[in-house]
C-alpha cells in the first residue's frame, strides 16, 4: 500500500462511510438543536441582563457582575460536569441534553451581556437627552432608542463569540449527548478507524461555514451610516 | 408681572458639579409668546441653565414651574411635563437608526399614545412646517446638519410643548445652512411659540428677540431689549462681551 491508499484507508474508507452516515447526519441534527436554542436562549437572556444593568441597582448589578465574570472565568467543561454530576445529589435531575442547553446559555449569556453592555454605553449621551427630552420614559428610551442602536454596533464581536461558544457543542460528548462527536467517537470505537472522526470533522465545517459567511455578511449589513 | 401668563418661571436655581458651582441662583420667568435670547461667554452656565429647565440637570437648589406646574414638587410626572418643554440641541441627536418620519412619531405614539396613522399624519405637518416633506422615509445619516436641526425641531413641535428650549441650534452648522434653521425658528415665533434661544446669531436676535439675558458666571448680570443690551448696556462685563462677539 502506497502512502495515499493508507490515508484514504485511515480516514475515507467507504464501507464505514456508508455505515455510519445516519448516526453522523443524527449528530447533526442534535448539534443544530442545541445550537440554535443555544443562541436563541443565550442572546435573549445577555441582552435582557444588559438592559437590567442600565437600571443601576446596586445589590442587582453587583450579582449581576459577579455571575457574568464567574461565567466567563469558567472553562465550559468544568461548568457542564459540575451541573451533570452536582445537580442531581441536590435533587435536580436534567437530561445531558438540557445539562448542555443550560451550561452553553448561561455562558454565551454572560458574553453577550459584557458586549450588549458595551454597546449600550457607547451610544452617546446626547440620544438619552433627547429621548427623554420628549417625555420617553427611561425604559422606553432604552428600548426604542438605544437598545436597537447598540445591538446594531455589537453584530460583529456578538457573532464571533456566538460562533465560538456554538462550537462548544462538542462537550456534550463527556456526557453523552448525542451530537456530532459523540456519535463519531463512539463508531471510531467500535470500527476501530478514523474515518468516522473525519465525517464528524467534515460534519463540522458543513454546519459551521455557512454560519461563518452569514456572520461576514450581518457585520457588513449592519455597518451602517452614523448619523 | 402676572402669574397666569408666566410660561416658565425659575426661582433661586443652583446647580453644582461637586465643588463647582455652575448656577449660582438664577431668577427668571418667561410670558406666554416671548422669545428669549440667552447670551453669555462659553462656560457661563447657559447650557445648564436650559438643561435645569426640564431637569435633565437635578438642579441643587430652587424651583422651575412650567405653567404653574412646579417640577420639583414631589409626585410631579416629569415625563409629561418634559413632552410640554421642547429642546433642541446644537448636535441635533436625531436617532440615527429610526427614519425621519419615525423620529417624529416615536414620543407622538409612546408618550401621547397616538394612532400609528395619527401620528404620521402630525409627521408629515410638521415635516411641511419646516420644508421637508420629500424627506419623510429618508435616515439622519442622508441629511445636512441644517436638515437634520430642522427635523429636531419638528420632532419637539409635534408633541405641542408650551415652550421650546434651543440650546446653540446653528452652532454646529455650516454659515450655509444656518438660514434655513432660522428660517423655520422665525416661522414657529410668529406663530406665537414662547421660545428661550441660547445662541450668538446677532443678527437674529436683533430681529427677533424680544428681550436678552448676559450671563456671565453662572449668574443673570443683566437683562433687557436688544437695543439695550447691544446698543447700550450697563455692565461692563456685557459691554465686553457684546464688542466681542460683534467683532
Ligand atoms: N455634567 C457636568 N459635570 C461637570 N461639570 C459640568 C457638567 N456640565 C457642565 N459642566 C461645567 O459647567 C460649566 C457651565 O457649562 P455650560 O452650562 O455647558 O456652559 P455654557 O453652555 O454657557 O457654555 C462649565 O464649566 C462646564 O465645564
Ligand atoms: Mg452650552
Amino acid at each position: 500500500m502506497n502512502r495515499w491508499d493508507l490515508f484514504i484507508e485511515t480516514f475515507f474508507r467507504p464501507d464505514l462511510i456508508e455505515k455510519y452516515w445516519p448516526d453522523i447526519a443524527g449528530g447533526v441534527v442534535v448539534t443544530v438543536q442545541v445550537a440554535v436554542l443555544v443562541v436563541l436562549t443565550g442572546i435573549a437572556l445577555g441582552l435582557l441582563l444588559a438592559m437590567i444593568r442600565s437600571y443601576s441597582l446596586r445589590g442587582v448589578n453587583l450579582v449581576l457582575v459577579v455571575f457574568v465574570d464567574v461565567m466567563r472565568s469558567l472553562p465550559p467543561l468544568v461548568l457542564i460536569l459540575l451541573f451533570y454530576f452536582g445537580l442531581p445529589s441536590v435533587g435536580i435531575l436534567l437530561p445531558s441534553f438540557a445539562v448542555l442547553w443550560l451550561v452553553l446559555s448561561l455562558v454565551l449569556a454572560a458574553f453577550a451581556e459584557e458586549i450588549f453592555w458595551a454597546g449600550i454605553l457607547s451610544i452617546r449621551k446626547g440620544q438619552w437627552e433627547a429621548a427623554r427630552s420628549t417625555g420617553l420614559s427611561f425604559s422606553q428610551t432604552l428600548t426604542f432608542v438605544i437598545v436597537p442602536q447598540a445591538v446594531r454596533m455589537t453584530v460583529a464581536p456578538l457573532t464571533n463569540r456566538t460562533i465560538a461558544i456554538t462550537k462548544n457543542t462538542a462537550l456534550g460528548t463527556v456526557i453523552g449527548v448525542s451530537e456530532i462527536l459523540n456519535q463519531a467517537t463512539t463508531a471510531q470505537s467500535f470500527s476501530g478507524s478514523a474515518t468516522p472522526l473525519m465525517m464528524g470533522g467534515i460534519a463540522y465545517i458543513v454546519l459551521f461555514i455557512p454560519i461563518v459567511i452569514a456572520g461576514r455578511w450581518i457585520e457588513t449589513r449592519f455597518a451602517w451610516r452614523r448619523a | 408681572m402676572n402669574q397666569t401668563t408666566d410660561i416658565l418661571v425659575a426661582r433661586g436655581l443652583r446647580k453644582s458639579f461637586g465643588e463647582l458651582e455652575v448656577l449660582k441662583g438664577i431668577d427668571f420667568s418667561l410670558r406666554q409668546g416671548e422669545l428669549v435670547f440667552v447670551i453669555g461667554p462659553s462656560g457661563s452656565g447657559k447650557s445648564t441653565m436650559l438643561r435645569c429647565f426640564n431637569r435633565l440637570e437635578e438642579p441643587t437648589e430652587g424651583s422651575v414651574t412650567i405653567d404653574g406646574v412646579n417640577l420639583m414638587a414631589p409626585g410631579v410626572d416629569i415625563n409629561s411635563m418634559r413632552r410640554q418643554i421642547g429642546m433642541v440641541f446644537q448636535q441635533f441627536n436625531l436617532y440615527p437608526h429610526l427614519s425621519v418620519s419615525r423620529n417624529i412619531t416615536l414620543a407622538l405614539r409612546k408618550v401621547l399614545k397616538r394612532s400609528a396613522s395619527q401620528a404620521e399624519e402630525t409627521a408629515r405637518e410638521m415635516l411641511e412646517m419646516v420644508g421637508l416633506e420629500e424627506k419623510a422615509d429618508a435616515y439622519p445619516g442622508e441629511l445636512s446638519g441644517g436638515q437634520q436641526q430642522r427635523v429636531a425641531i419638528a420632532r419637539a413641535v409635534a408633541l405641542e410643548p408650551k415652550v421650546m428650549l434651543f440650546d446653540e441650534p446653528t452652532s454646529a452648522l455650516d454659515p450655509e445652512l444656518v438660514g434655513s434653521v432660522l428660517q423655520v425658528m422665525r416661522k414657529l415665533r410668529d406663530s406665537g411659540m414662547t421660545m428661550v434661544v441660547v445662541s450668538h446669531e446677532m443678527r437674529f436676535a436683533r430681529e427677533a428677540a424680544g428681550r436678552i439675558v448676559f450671563m456671565s458666571d453662572g449668574e443673570i448680570i443683566e437683562e433687557g431689549t436688544p437695543d439695550q443690551i447691544f446698543e447700550n448696556p450697563s455692565h461692563r462685563r456685557t459691554r465686553e462681551f457684546v464688542a466681542e462677539i460683534s467683532r
